[in-house]
């Protein structure tokens, strides 16, 4: 599947038509999974309606990790076999990983405030969560500080690969360091310790995320791609 | 290994020439002396808060020094020579960062000393202290080459440095605070020196990826 989407002219045929179907999937999920996390599912019996937060935050922390590790595999690709859509892919990804990032933090910050009753702890999940935004920051600003495009994809490869270690380290954040943010309770030992009520919203806001993502994705390529061809027209002097 | 010490050699030449470990030095006796100016000189309050802020100055006064580390080599075609030389880019790169710990990384090891006193620190962690800067200064400079050479072609990219390596200083600093807090001081001393080999190992191997990029 990759392979065969490696070669640009392909990609462009199969995005035309992917992009949009991933924003309609996107929308379809979002429009079950907002009214149900959001209205339908259950409050908790302690963080009460505060819980609804959850549904926005946990997605936008798992897929701003999960972008982080396409953004890698993406990389090294784009340095191994020198693939000029990986570098794109990468590129293109890491600012809507960054959002989901910051969405994390913002959401993570208003639920703690009412449930904590701080909004913001130094500890270990939270800690690298703000590292892992950072990194996307300093990610996307080596890309547009460097003008020679493949070199700019080259140099970010480095720096996002170097960056992968941060990711086990939010993972296993809260197992290493117990303080205040909860251990995981989806992806454990011992099954799922959430009540299937909340799980049900969750997984498909988590899907909305994910659609939405592909879409957002694919957007960003075909417009960089799109860029490279205008540019390189106006470099061969027509349409100029 | 001939190469690797006259590399060793020449920027240990070249930083001296440069003035040495004064401006860097300078730079971090002023930041710490920013922090008794920020927190209040109340005496209470810096003891307990105090020491593992010549970290942060630490950090700082080795980050303003990373820049020009590869950007004068990228300019002067000293890079294409070492580009050229038989020995590995590697081990050229470990060689500019071991001079640049001996240069700037241990003289302000060493200054951490009447930073640290003057900030309160308990006077018989005072030694403690100046290893695990010295260790600290490694892990530093160790990802501090990464920064530098993804950037070496950048112009003025002194904060871009800063942005990329800052979330890597990351593990040095919380062990080295737990130090400068007299707290497990010889735990955090070995994670300490695991974190400068690490980053000792690993860096110049992804510094050298990068410059080798730098120079096409």
């Amino acid at each position: 599947m990759l392979s065969y989407l490696a070669n640009p002219a392909r990609f462009m045929a199969f995005s035309a038509w992917a992009a949009p179907l991933f924003l309609a999937a996107a929308v379809l999920a979002f429009g079950v999974a907002l009214p149900w996390a959001l209205a339908f599912s259950p409050a908790d019996y302690q963080q009460g309606e505060t819980v609804r937060i959850m549904y926005v935050h946990v997605p936008a922390a798992w897929w701003s990790m999960g972008i982080y590790a396409f953004m890698g595999v993406a990389s090294f690709v784009g340095l191994v076999w020198r693939h000029a859509l990986a570098d794109v892919a990468a590129r293109a990804a890491a600012p809507i990983g960054a959002t989901f990032a910051a969405l994390c933090l913002i959401t993570g910050s208003l639920w703690g405030a009412p449930t904590w009753g701080t909004w913001w702890e130094w500890d270990g999940r939270l800690t690298s969560m703000l590292v892992l935004f950072i990194i996307y920051l300093g990610y996307l600003a080596l890309w547009s500080a460097i003008e020679d495009e493949e070199k700019a994809a080259r140099l970010a490869a480095i720096l996002c690969l170097v960056g992968l270690i941060n990711l086990p380290i939010i993972k296993f954040s809260v197992d290493w360091w117990s303080t205040l943010h909860q251990p995981a309770s989806i992806m454990r030992s011992g099954g799922s310790a959430i009540h299937p009520s909340m799980l049900g919203p969750l997984l498909t806001m988590a899907a909305g995320f994910l659609f939405l993502f592909g879409a957002l994705l694919m957007m960003n390529m075909r417009a960089a791609v799109f860029r490279r061809r205008v540019e390189s027209a106006r470099a061969r002097g027509d349409g100029a | 290994m001939s190469a690797f010490m006259a590399t060793f050699k020449r920027d240990v030449a070249l930083m001296w020439a440069g003035g040495g470990a004064l401006a860097p030095v300078g730079y971090f006796l002023g930041a710490t002396m920013l922090v008794p100016l920020a927190m209040g000189p109340e005496r209470a309050l810096l003891e307990a808060a105090g020491p593992p802020l010549v970290w942060i100055a630490a950090a700082l006064a080795v980050l303003a020094t990373l820049e020009r580390l590869f950007q004068a080599d990228l300019e002067d075609g000293s890079l294409d020579q070492m580009l050229l030389s038989p020995a590995p880019l590697e081990m050229l790169v470990l060689a500019k960062g071991l001079a640049m710990w001996c240069v700037v990384g241990v003289p302000i090891a060493l200054a951490g000393a009447p930073a640290a006193i003057a900030l309160q620190a308990p006077v018989n962690l005072v030694p403690a202290i100046v290893l695990s800067l010295a260790l600290g200064m490694a892990a530093f400079i160790g990802v501090g080459l990464l920064g530098a050479a993804v950037t070496a072609g950048v112009k003025r990219g002194g904060v871009l440095i800063a942005l990329i390596v800052l979330p890597f200083f990351a593990p040095p600093i919380i062990f080295g605070s737990a130090v400068a807090g007299g707290d497990q001081v010889a735990a955090a001393l070995s994670i300490l020196a695991g974190c400068a080999l690490a980053a000792m190992a690993l860096g110049p191997i992804a510094a050298a990826a990068a410059l080798r990029l730098q120079a096409e």
